[in-house]
């Protein structure tokens, strides 16, 4: 029987791609505009023997996912700006805990509580760099509800293959958009868990790389018993200030990620093989760019679009490419200061003309913006 | 028909705007098309501006916004400003319930509310004026429309919707 499709709401497609992923403990604080996602799992995690959990805040529920992940279950949450911010420290745990867990940021208008309903792209700095000390972060972003649903998967792929972090980047449009799609049947899309220990408890080390570059992870609660620390530690998990030590776990950290980089970093392009006017572009306003370039080539305009859905690490490599052969790059963001759009003059120098087409008013980029730049 | 249809539903927060979206972007889905819905409000769940936006397609919907509306419903006066006064030839549906009356061969005034209110049920209004829209437009066949609604409602409340969605269709067939 063919599968029916439906009317699905982005927010709802991520809460059901996490749990195809086997997530199956939810911790969070609702907040605007992230909020269909806590609604959706407080309905579908009892029905998989799953833990819904509503925390008393954000700061609770980053804790509260990764004690959860510790001890063995796939974990999650979801917020937006102003709980984002407060998930930060924890945040920073889970990344030198090499704690897998997923953390969904539905960006909205910001500073601060700004505009609570409407949409922004004004946290990918904030994404990269909001904790403190030197590590490194994966950021998916979508574009399409299906994309919420695929991109939730792949988060989660990501974060136990590689032993981090991962944050699903949704913004206000995508994630409260609705739109047609047919949800994959178990095992149609892969899934990943992560590396238990092959050793006896007693040889077990949890912060030792095997040869993939990626430690092995025990459950809490079963028979490997080990140290879990925020401060710097050795590879049996405790307290260990040898500069050398440090300088291994700092680098190591970084290593994890950069060595599997060019599986991590995901892009799309359309029509850019002769494009002369390049779009980049990422979240919703990859539509508008892509529907801004079409109506550009019927007027005799070369345009393409290449879409980030990875936004870190950053896809310099592809935009290095891409953006070599074309006269003109537009970057098309929804935030005042260019925060794409400064990377992607790191990648292609201050000689290339690069033009931002922006918004930071809450409201939403048209094609027709777009398209003002490219007369 | 037309390959692609769009759609703005305007008025102010709690009148039910994005329901009839959705029922509409599943009618359209049933019919084996694409669809978009998308939604703008302000911090109020009740009251406010507030506006549903549907395309349907049969192709890939890249834009996620209504650029050129085909038909319009306006249920404040608020909503009947910002988008009556566009193109002569773009239907806009309007609560004479609720709105002053006006003229001008685009616009289909009907008391859409106190038809839903004899009907049983205000919340029905919605439904009356997407009978209504989509008689006049062709953009979706109302039988799908009354399938999703015997799908998502059951028993008396189905019934009332069916009949209201009828008494939507009559509006525009009548004269």
């Amino acid at each position: 029987m063919q599968r029916e499709a439906k009317l699905v709401q982005g927010n709802e497609a991520i809460a059901h791609g996490a749990i195809y992923a086997g997530a199956r403990f939810y911790a969070g604080y609702p907040i605007t505009p992230s909020s269909e996602i806590a609604e959706e799992c407080s309905r579908l995690m009892p029905k998989v023997d799953g833990v819904y959990l509503q925390m008393e805040d954000e700061i609770a529920s980053i804790a509260a996912i990764v004690g959860a992940s510790l001890a063995g279950a796939k974990s999650f949450t979801a917020t937006s700006g102003p709980g984002f911010s407060l998930m930060q420290e924890n945040l920073g745990l889970a990344v030198m805990g090499e704690v897998p867990c997923v953390v969904i940021n539905v960006q909205r208008s910001g500073p601060s509580t700004g505009l609570a309903t409407k949409p922004a792209q004004s946290d990918v700095m904030q994404i990269r760099w909001g904790r403190h000390g030197d590590q490194s972060i994966i950021a998916l972003t979508p574009a399409t509800v299906k994309e919420c649903f695929t991109l939730a998967v792949q988060a989660f792929n990501f974060a136990e293959r590689f032993r981090v972090p991962v944050i699903l980047a949704a913004d206000e449009i995508v994630a409260h958009m609705r739109e047609n799609i047919i949800f994959p049947d178990p095992g149609e899309v892969q899934v990943i868990d992560r590396k238990k220990p092959t050793v006896p408890p007693e040889q077990y080390k949890p912060f030792e790389p095997e040869s993939d570059g990626i430690a092995p992870l025990a459950a809490y609660g079963s028979d490997y018993v080990y140290h879990v620390t925020s401060s710097m530690h050795g590879l049996d998990g405790y307290s260990n200030n040898d500069p050398a030590n440090a300088q291994w776990r700092v680098a190591q950290l970084h290593r994890k990620l950069e060595r599997y980089r060019d599986e991590i970093v995901m892009t799309k392009s359309y029509d850019t093989d002769d494009a002369e006017v390049l779009l980049i572009a990422f979240g919703a306003t990859t539509r508008a760019a892509r529907a801004a370039a079409l109506e550009a080539r019927k007027n005799g305009i070369k345009a393409g679009v290449l879409q980030l859905i990875t936004l870190w690490p950053f896809a310099d490599k592809e935009i290095a490419a891409h953006g070599k052969g074309a006269k003109k790059i537009v970057v098309v963001e929804m935030n005042y200061s260019g925060q794409v759009t400064g990377e992607v003059r790191r990648i292609l120098g201050p000689e290339k003309d690069i033009t931002l087409v922006n918004k930071y008013n809450g409201q939403i980029i048209t094609p027709k913006d777009i398209l003002e730049v490219l007369k | 028909m037309k390959e692609q249809y769009e759609v703005i539903m305007a008025g102010s927060g709690g009148q039910g705007l994005v329901v009839c979206g959705i029922i509409l972007a599943q009618a359209a889905i049933l019919e084996g098309q694409n669809a978009v819905q998308t939604q703008s409000y302000g911090i109020a769940s009740r009251g406010g501006f507030s506006k549903s936006e549907v395309i349907i397609s049969r192709n890939e919907i890249m834009f996620q916004q209504v650029q050129e509306p085909d038909v319009i419903l306006a249920l404040t006066e608020q909503a009947m400003k910002m988008y009556a006064s566009g193109e002569p030839d773009r239907p806009v549906f309007y609560d004479t319930t609720l709105l002053e009356k006006r003229s001008g061969r685009n616009l289909y005034g009907f008391p859409f509310t106190e038809m839903a209110s004899l009907l049983g049920h205000v919340g029905t209004a919605n439904i009356i004026a997407l009978g209504a829209m989509a008689t006049l437009t062709g953009m979706i066949k109302t039988d799908s429309l009354a399938t999703v609604l015997t799908r998502r409602f059951a028993g008396k409340v189905a019934d009332m919707n069916i009949k209201a969605l009828q008494a939507g269709i009559e509006l525009v067939t009548q004269d």
